[in-house]
């Protein structure tokens, strides 16, 4: 920490306390203005699921005897005094400075979703895509390589093929669940192995050990973009895998009315990726952070539902005449089902399946007689959602690269949300006769 | 409101119903409508919206989705629960008589006998478990029965199609305080009851983070009534609020099934407590009013307990101040547990006299149970049980 007051305070926004580390705060006695906060809610290390969704990260005694936490709207906040401000650029107090740096509200949200991953860290992001680029931009450089697992969200793929390329970052694609051609796909050059588990849109699960186990061996880090799947259903970190991507958009804010996205891992591993968010700004409003505190705290209840509702009716589907083929890795069908079973405690809410004998016009009208399901893009709301990939995420493609992407002019994707499973089954049903 | 909506179950017409996707935009979750006034397509012409005060989107929204998981024809959105209750005593005038139980919130309490009465309305508490004694205490004067579907803090549970029978028969309307019960565990209107309030902050909320109230209705001349009241009245919920319950409702039912599981589970094991005296909770056979409960509740019995501790003022405020989970902290119905002390606190605005008379004793600790899990909240109540023993 410098100690040099010609450095300019930006330097320390490497440096911002971990959402845990604020502990060590100075007291009130030494003349700071800020009131030493308050510790955070002490619990059981074998506390429950839904007991860390309501409690983790937050202080016991909130400002004003608040249940709830305010919401710090402030865009900077103030130093008493030069003393006051040296101690802070000294290192030896952990407070709040800039918003871009962090917020009361950020440090919150943060902490707990960390405690939901197992990680050490975790670091709030303004969407998922900005989340995979903040991590990306502060870990890769001219020369560097990646390589990826190649059923993935088809943003993440063209920011790496499009974006990275003009920065000398070289992407190499190899198929999902593929660790010979991983391997071999791999040089000294190389920086990073991604992966989505389960992947998008064809639910594909990936051995996390084994793919932890690859990094490790050749000394490459590892990302693991774990949005389908949650903290609820599996922990990348458990498994050895560095770094766990979500888009919290999804499931951990749970109601289709923020977006948001994280990285959690290591605080060594992160500190570099917090001083570039810093520096970039690609930061949450604290009106979207208490949103996503508050999504939090059901997270358990909506994950139970969504993964109910996910296995009834891909069962359902499977055994319906008109459904081709489903994706779902709770099947037995599903190819990497095993794998699945073996590490996830169950699979989500997302279900990707075929129209038998039906062209892409026939294939749209199932989708358009749903009653419940809304045709939109996103996942991991309340509200269920479907889609069509070819029209969604696919329709300005070649049919050579749909046919790479493994996207089907018959296919449709839905979200399942938390409305009784017996509805959705019925409604599917209608639409489907239709 | 979508009628095609009406066949689904409850969970599922909690998420769509009044969350129609916005006509402009396709938003998936409808906007948030700050507006206060709204133009008009021509002078002395209407459009659906003119002053927030009258009518709002947001509002709006919020009501329907009330309407469908109550099951009535409309539905008025307040800004707290109290708001919502004077709302309906708007609609008595000097001379009229109010019968209400006497297993009654401390803020209804306090309204009734403190300002009612200013103008010149009489009250009379009844046990409203007991039907014979309603009836009897019903005057010629009398204008509303006002009970609660689970009391407050005794968890009493009336038979409310009982109430609702002799309420008509007497041409007394009756209205419920279902706040306790929501309804997902319970729909007074389908038991013949005339008006269902809430105080949305709680189970309908759900987040402890939004103060509301709310009336509910299943005949359009008493919904008229109370919309001109609150219309001429003001006290109602603004935007932000009204998107927060609704928010809150998508997860109600899950949030009331998890919470009602625990707190039987936690009301099971108090009753074995040494130094607990007495467990109140509905879902036990000891409660009173079980056999009642099991009948007009729907696959739960409420995330409150009660338990009367073998302790003296004192020592009873210390379990509460040591706990590690649970908060200090009135009301209830939210995500996170809560623990009060009635004598002190909830009900701290009875007279004395009428704290005894309705067993509000010293030693009595209600809990709000919320979503952590069982043995989290067993742990962490057995260790306060015993370090303010330790004292």
């Amino acid at each position: 920490m410098q100690t040099d007051m010609s450095i300019e305070s930006d330097a320390n926004s490497g440096s911002q306390s971990s959402p845990n580390s604020s502990e060590t705060n100075s007291s009130a006695a030494d003349g700071s203005q800020v009131v030493p906060s308050p510790p955070l809610t002490e619990l059981q290390p074998e506390a429950g699921l839904s007991t860390r969704c309501v409690h983790s990260g937050e202080r016991r005694q909130k400002s004003e005897g608040s249940i709830t936490a305010p919401i710090f709207t402030a865009s900077t906040y103030t130093f008493d005094s030069t003393e006051s401000l040296m101690r802070f650029v000294n290192g030896n107090e952990q407070r709040e400075e800039y918003g871009r740096y962090g917020t009361p509200n950020e440090k919150s949200v943060e902490a707990k979703l960390a405690a939901l991953e197992g990680a050490e860290q975790a670091i709030l992001y303004s969407s998922g895509m900005a989340a995979i680029v903040g991590l990306l931009m502060s870990k890769l450089s001219s020369g560097d390589e990646i390589v990826f697992f190649d059923q993935c969200y088809h943003r993440s793929r063209e920011f790496c093929t499009k974006h990275l390329s003009r920065f000398g970052v070289v992407t190499r694609q190899v198929k999902t669940g593929d660790f010979d051609a991983m391997e071999a796909a791999i040089n000294r050059n190389t920086k990073m192995l991604v992966s989505e588990s389960p992947t998008n849109p064809h639910l594909t699960a990936v051995d996390l050990e084994r793919f932890a186990a690859v990094g490790k061996a050749n000394e490459v880090e590892t990302l693991i973009d774990a949005t389908l799947a949650t903290p609820y259903n599996i922990r990348p970190v458990d498994f050895g895998v560095d770094y766990v991507l979500h888009s919290a958009t999804k499931y951990l804010g749970g109601h289709n009315d923020l977006m948001a996205g994280v990285i959690c891992g290591r605080k060594e591993q992160l500190e570099s990726v917090r001083a570039l968010r810093g520096i970039l700004g690609s930061v949450n409003s604290s009106h979207n952070l208490y949103l996503l505190e508050r999504g939090l705290k059901t997270f358990e209840l909506r994950m139970q539902r969504h993964n109910e509702n996910g296995q009834r009716i891909a069962e359902f589907l499977d055994a319906h005449p008109r459904v081709e083929k489903v994706y779902y890795p709770g099947l037995k069908s599903h190819p990497s089902h095993e794998i699945a079973a073996s590490q996830m405690r169950g699979f989500g809410g997302l279900i990707t399946f075929t129209i038998k004998d039906a062209d892409w016009k026939q294939t749209a009208q199932v989708v358009d007689a749903a009653q419940i399901p809304r045709i939109a893009p996103s996942l991991g709301g309340v509200e269920s959602l479907i889609e069509q990939p070819l029209v969604m995420s696919y329709y300005h493609c070649t049919p050579a690269e749909r046919e790479q992407f493994g996207i089907a002019d018959n296919m449709i994707r839905m979200a399942c949300g938390i409305e009784n499973a017996e509805d959705l089954i019925a409604d599917l049903k209608q639409a489907l006769a239709t | 409101m979508s009628h095609s909506r009406s066949k689904h179950s409850f969970r599922t017409r909690a998420i769509h119903v009044g969350n129609e996707v916005d006509p402009q935009t396709g938003a998936v979750v409808p906007p948030i409508h700050l507006a206060s006034t709204f133009r008009q397509p021509g002078a002395g012409e209407w459009g659906d919206f003119d002053y927030s005060r009258s009518g709002n989107p947001t509002r709006s929204n919020l009501q329907s989705t009330l309407t469908s998981l109550e099951g009535g024809c409309g539905s008025l959105a307040f800004s707290s629960g109290m708001a919502a209750i004077h709302g309906v005593t708007m609609m008595l005038s000097t001379g009229d008589h109010v019968l209400a139980g006497c297993d009654l919130y401390g803020g209804a309490y306090r309204l009734l006998h403190k300002i009612c009465s200013r103008s010149g309305i009489d009250v009379t508490l009844v046990d409203m478990t007991d039907t014979g004694a309603v009836e009897a205490a019903i005057q010629p004067n009398t204008k509303l029965i006002w009970a609660e579907t689970i009391g407050n803090p005794r968890l009493s549970i009336p038979d409310l199609p009982s109430l609702a029978k002799i309420a008509k028969s007497r041409g007394v309307r009756i209205g419920v305080d279902n706040t306790f019960g929501t309804p997902s565990l319970i729909r007074p209107l389908e038991c013949g009851i005339d008006i269902v309030m809430h105080s949305a902050t709680k189970y309908l909320g759900g987040h402890s983070d939004c103060l509301g109230g709310t009336l509910s209705v299943a005949d359009q001349i008493l919904f008229d009534e109370l919309y001109y009241i609150q219309n001429a009245t003001g006290a109602v919920l603004d935007p932000l609020s009204c998107f927060l319950v609704s928010r809150g409702l998508k997860t109600l039912d899950l949030r009331v099934r998890e919470q009602s599981a625990t707190s039987l589970k936690l009301a099971v094991w108090l009753q074995q407590h040494p130094q607990v005296k007495s467990v109140l909770y509905p879902g036990l056979e000891t409660h009173p009013q079980h056999a009642v409960a099991k009948e007009l509740l729907n696959g739960g019995f409420g995330a409150i307990v009660t338990f009367e501790l073998d302790a003296g003022i004192k020592e009873t405020a210390k379990v509460c101040e040591t706990t590690s989970l649970f908060h200090l902290a009135v009301s209830l119905g939210a995500v996170e547990s809560l623990i009060e002390q009635p004598a002190t606190m909830s009900h701290a605005s009875y007279d004395a006299a009428d704290r005894a008379k309705f067993g509000i004793t010293d030693g009595l600790i209600r809990l709000s149970v919320g979503l952590e899990s069982y043995e989290d909240l067993q742990a962490d109540l057995e260790q306060a049980i015993a370090a303010a023993r330790a004292k």
